[in-house]
């Protein structure tokens, strides 16, 4: 492997029924940093059926160019012929790195692709920069530089490593949605576009898509919303969530939950924030009767404000709230609701 | 129909973590378990054995304490345990584990793999995908649901929205969720027969068409440069107040930082 064939910032750029996730978004904007860094651009691979309209939104974005894999095949995810596809532009267009989502479809994705293009892949990254390895000069070992320095949490979040892929191209990584900033959009970019065809062969690794059963739900999506009221195993029942809801609803916020809460049934998978459900940063983040396993913290420490309720003085999401208040949350939240309709409509 | 399911012994991430005094994890003090989503992989398929008798097969990589997860898998009903256990593959990323459990799995025979989704300790959910590439069969991530239809399995593979239903014939390899089911206790007779039951333990040289190149921390593309215990936020305030004060305190804040 000749490693100095390897150039540019490439980003899956995921989309889902015809629509670009957010996460591509996300992408781009910290590929935009990488490569100013390394002094190169910014390319999306957008891949799907009848997905080329969507290519100057990936402009808007910031990228400077998008290869599009556009065949009947790629209609609907399925591991192979998107494996197939990724792994040929990156066997054609060689990049030097290559970031894919940490979502469902990239962590099948990410890890199937670079088993098949050889190469590393480091998972759920969630802070990306340009340095050196090794990142001090070691007597006897050549320290190289423009290396892809990939930091991600590990074991439930208790520890943090710094990973970097020095010997083998594209360095690869899946990065946690909710994570990287977007920029600004660029109003009417025009996508510079390369259409792409490795020829689509279905063979027995191309599986039937039966059923699509798409989960019924009317809330926004956690990550973008700007105040979470979260609960935990302590709000006591689904039924007692009521609560929970009328302070979101009068802040225009949206209910989470914690993980014990989704493994209890009360509430669907989507709304689990944590290491195994979604990273959010609100501004403010309300954690209601969550004890604060550090599974839960990785999940919502970087969100702006954190006010805590829980009746457990010694509760660990204490150590991560800007605002802990020891109390009954039955008491406490219903009130609390009161007086902010109270404070709101005074204000107006 | 003969399953073979991959597991992993890893440290109870939940029971609290130890750390060594130069900042490493120190296994040695943690207790350990089998993964969570690995034990429900290795459920759903004693629950094929259950319904088609199916045979199972566990296989694990590790240090040689490792056996005890075999042991566990097959007091809860396995039939076979596979230790691969070799100096030579000590500090594996994603990619050298899964070439080194292709080549263990090549001398297998097998109809289904299935796997965690991912481990608690590394949470990378990339060593399944890893696999199946590596022994060119299709893989099933993230299943919720898995059933026999004849040469085929139909398997609910989540997404974070929705979930599709899908089809593959097997061979195949599916990663499964710790939401797939409940799984099993170990039985005192399934204790007993488990001891009296051999485990394969193979090394380097029992491993099937792979090079030395790809294996251990020499055959892993991704090094690591750094490793640190998580610098967390610090504290803020924490008040004990009676229900009243509580909210006229969450009041104020919420004003001062002018969220309303």
């Amino acid at each position: 492997m000749n490693l100095e064939e390897y150039k540019g910032v490439y980003v899956f750029a995921q989309q889902v029924d015809n629509e670009i996730s957010s996460i591509a978004f996300e992408l781009l904007g910290k590929a935009k940093d990488l490569a100013k860094d390394l002094n190169t651009d910014v390319t999306a691979v957008l891949i799907g059926s009848g997905v080329k309209g969507l290519a100057d939104q990936l402009a808007e974005y910031g990228a400077d160019k998008v290869i599009v894999v556009d065949d009947p095949e790629l209609k609907d995810y399925r591991t192979e012929p998107y494996a197939h596809a990724l792994a040929s532009v990156i066997n054609k267009y060689k990049p030097e790195i290559m970031l894919v989502g940490a979502t469902a479809i990239g962590r099948d994705l990410g890890p199937r692709v670079s088993a098949r293009v050889a190469t590393g892949l480091t998972a759920d990254c969630t802070v990306l920069e340009i340095g050196d390895f090794p990142l001090q000069a070691v007597p006897g070992q050549e320290q190289l530089h423009n290396q892809l320095l990939m930091t991600r949490p590990a074991f439930g979040g208790n520890t943090i490593a710094t990973i970097a892929c020095p010997y083998n191209r594209p360095q690869m990584a899946t990065v946690r949605a909710g994570v990287m900033q977007k920029i600004a959009p660029i109003k009417g970019a025009k996508a510079n576009v390369e259409e792409f065809n490795p020829g689509f062969t279905p063979d027995n690794k191309y599986v039937e898509i039966l059923d699509i059963v798409k989960a019924v739900t009317n809330t926004v999506d956690i990550m973008d919303a700007k105040i979470l009221v979260s609960g935990g195993r302590g709000v006591g029942s689904p039924e007692n969530f009521k609560i929970l809801e009328d302070l979101a609803e009068v802040l225009g916020g949206t209910v989470s939950c914690s993980r014990a809460v989704v493994d209890s049934g009360w509430k669907p998978k989507d709304l689990q924030v944590g290491q195994t459900g979604k990273t959010v940063r609100p501004n403010v983040y309300f954690a209601i009767g969550i004890s604060g396993a550090i599974q839960h913290v990785a999940g919502m420490e970087e969100s702006d404000i954190i006010v805590a309720i829980n009746k457990d003085a010694d509760a660990p999401i204490f150590d991560v709230a800007d605002y802990g208040v020891v109390g009954d949350l039955n008491k406490i939240v219903p009130k609390l609701t009161e007086a902010l309709k109270a404070e709101i409509a005074a204000a107006k | 129909m003969k399953v073979v399911v991959c597991v992993k012994q890893v440290p109870d991430t939940a029971g609290g973590v130890k750390f060594n005094p130069d900042g490493t994890l120190d296994r040695g003090a943690m207790l350990t378990i089998m993964n969570p989503d690995d034990k429900a992989g290795l459920e759903a398929a004693l629950r094929l054995k259950d319904q088609y008798g199916a045979e199972v097969t566990v296989v694990t990589m590790g240090l040689p304490k490792a056996e005890e997860v075999l042991r566990e898998a097959m007091a809860m009903g396995a039939d076979k345990g596979v230790l691969v256990t070799d100096r030579v593959l000590g500090g594996a990323d994603t990619w050298a584990t899964s070439t080194t459990l292709a080549g263990a799995i090549r001398n297998l025979e097998y109809d289904l793999i299935i796997t965690g989704r991912q481990a608690i300790d590394g949470d990378t959910a990339q060593v399944g995908p890893q696999i199946s590439e590596h022994l060119d069969i299709p893989v099933i991530s993230y299943a919720q649901d898995i059933k026999i239809e004849g040469d085929s399995v139909v398997v609910e593979r989540q997404y974070e929205d929705r979930y599709h239903v899908v089809k593959a014939k097997m061979p195949c390899l599916i990663t499964a969720l710790s939401e797939l089911n409940e799984p099993r206790y170990m039985t005192p007779g399934g204790i007993f027969d488990a001891y009296q039951k051999e485990i394969t333990v193979w090394g380097r040289a029992d491993l099937k068409d792979v090079d030395d190149s790809n294996l251990g921390l020499k055959g892993s593309p991704t090094k690591i440069a750094k490793a640190s215990d998580k610098v967390r936020k610090g504290a803020g305030e924490k008040v004990t107040l009676d229900p009243d004060e509580s909210v006229s305190y969450i009041v104020d804040k919420l004003k001062v930082k002018h969220v309303i």
